[in-house]
């Protein structure tokens, strides 16, 4: 069988990417290797996904469903699950399965492999080495789908959303969640996560606090924890016990890059696109959390059918390119997708990511000669959240900056 | 009072007073679920509550079909804790009006194992 497109990945952006690109004509492959599509949206039970896309409340698997049966009934649309890409060259894929070892081609791909989440190793966790400490998800893994218990007594590192969901979960679940510990002096998650997981049960959020040793021999038997200073140095004076048999880590999630063979951002730790959301190579195109971490599913969606749109475009020889201009971070801002945009007719959608906490102030994106091409109000922002803009592509002529107005 | 709504990720910071002549007026919010959840937070605080259900065959995901007082909570959790069914499928009604707050328990998802 021969594509035009195919798409690395089954979840949420995966799905989103090869649906788009299959209703705009171009015969496309979601490549899966899990035995399912869904994504992690399958054992995130929560509710709160879709409001935005579907303007309607869903809970992960139900937002996962809505898309899956999309898929099923695309006719242009092919799923091949329990499938590993284990290699890619070009537009080339290199698949492995129950059939065993097989080669792809297609005119475009997209990339949409997501993330994994960062572990005790990442973030040097200090002290013994002993059962009982679980990442986020997979601590989500064990209790919504298997359902098991990782542990009766816990303290959560890290305030991600998922870690912070977890608290709620874990403590509906009969387990004593003790404290989340945020390194920070602000929680990384949504303030409404904040709320309604850990103020809704009394569980304690400590801010500029960190483990120093996880303490236990077969088992967690507790953690010594305390305070830290802006840079991170553990206030050693400030060491307290806490005695718990799990420890829960959210501390951030990187993209799943292993397949690709291109220079990373310092910043978002995956590869730069253009304004079609494609990489540097060409016919390769990237979305979802493969590129940037997420806030909100819907994104992810929205995101993705364009990568999806553009990649069809591009399997037909429509994609206009012209001079390409560079999209660069100014002053409060952390990151910003595309990095390269071209001088074209169409709309540019840009996203990024501010540094601090932001009140009542413009995003304003300036040419090189320092004028203003768009503006955007927002009464206030945190940088966990996504922030996006529109930017007309005519008016680039230039390098252009977004930056937050009066830093 | 300051509330951060729920109600969306957006999570906007509501400003909630109340008048002399008992109204409830809520400043802050971008869209009319901020307004009332910012009313309902402080007179009669309500939660949407996901849970899990054990069956013969795995757990599987359910939800309130619709917000229950907050102080609720566990208990319908408890409720739904204490059903053990042969199986069920995404969209199954297991309890209807749980403990007469006027919200059912739906299944939200299917064996991750066996779909597709």
């Amino acid at each position: 069988m021969k594509y035009d497109v195919i798409v690395i990945g089954g979840g949420p952006a995966g799905m989103s990417a090869g649906l788009e690109s299959a209703r705009n004509g171009s015969k496309t492959l979601i490549i899966e290797r899990n035995p399912y599509l869904g994504g992690i949206l399958k054992q995130c039970i929560h509710n709160g996904f879709g409001l935005h896309y579907f303007k309607e409340e869903f809970t992960g698997p139900e937002y996962a469903k809505k898309f899956i049966s999309m898929v099923a009934k695309e006719p242009k649309l092919d799923v091949m699950t329990n499938t590993f890409v284990t290699g890619i060259d070009g537009t080339n894929v290199e698949i492995m399965n129950e059939n065993g070892a097989g080669k792809l081609t297609c005119k475009a791909l997209v990339l949409a492999m997501g993330c994994r989440e960062r572990t005790a190793g990442n973030i040097l966790l200090t002290g013994s080495r002993p059962a009982g400490v679980y990442t986020a998800g997979e601590a989500q893994r064990l209790v919504n789908i298997l359902g098991k218990m990782p542990g009766k007594e816990v303290v959560i590192l890290g305030s991600g959303d998922i870690g912070l969901i977890m608290a709620r979960r874990l403590t509906m679940q009969g387990a004593k969640v003790k404290a989340v510990l945020e390194i920070n002096s602000t929680t990384s998650g949504l303030r409404r996560n904040v709320v309604q997981c850990l103020d809704d049960f009394g569980i304690p959020l400590l801010l500029n606090t960190s483990i120093f040793e996880v303490v236990g021999k077969d088992r967690v038997e507790g953690v010594w924890y305390g305070k830290v200073d802006e840079k991170y140095n553990k206030l050693v004076k400030t060491k307290k016990f806490m005695k718990c048999d799990t420890i829960i880590l959210s501390v951030g999630l990187v993209p799943e890059t292993d397949l690709v063979d291109m220079p990373l951002s310092r910043v978002t730790k995956s590869v730069s696109v253009d304004n079609y959301l494609m990489t540097e190579k060409d016919g390769v195109f990237a979305c979802g959390n493969f590129l940037h971490v997420h806030d909100l599913v819907d994104n992810v969606s929205l995101e993705s059918a364009m990568a999806g749109k553009f990649a069809s475009m591009y399997a037909k020889g429509k994609l206009i390119k012209s001079t390409a201009f560079n999209l660069v971070s100014g002053a409060g801002i952390s990151y910003v997708i595309p990095s390269k945009v071209y001088n074209v007719e169409d709309k540019i959608q840009i996203r990024f990511r501010i540094k601090q906490k932001v009140t009542k102030t413009n995003f304003v994106i300036k040419n090189a000669k320092g004028e203003l091409l768009a503006k955007k109000y927002v009464l206030a922002s945190l940088p966990g959240e996504m922030q996006t803009m529109e930017i007309d592509g005519k008016l680039i002529k230039s390098d252009i900056t977004v930056s937050v107005e009066g830093l | 009072m300051k509330l951060i709504c729920i109600m969306c990720p957006m999570g906007c910071e509501l400003t909630v007073t109340k008048e002399k002549n008992g109204d409830v007026k809520v400043s802050g919010n971008t869209c009319i679920r901020g307004e009332v959840y910012g009313k309902e937070e402080v007179t009669a605080p309500k939660r949407m509550l996901t849970a899990l259900v054990k069956t013969d065959m795995g757990v599987l995901p359910v939800k309130t079909t619709k917000p229950i007082p907050k102080s609720m909570v566990f208990a319908v959790n408890d409720e739904i804790g204490k059903l053990r069914l042969k199986k069920a499928k995404s969209g199954d009604k297991i309890i209807k009006n749980v403990l007469n707050t006027g919200a059912d328990i739906i299944v939200t998802g299917d064996y991750v194992q066996y779909d597709l």
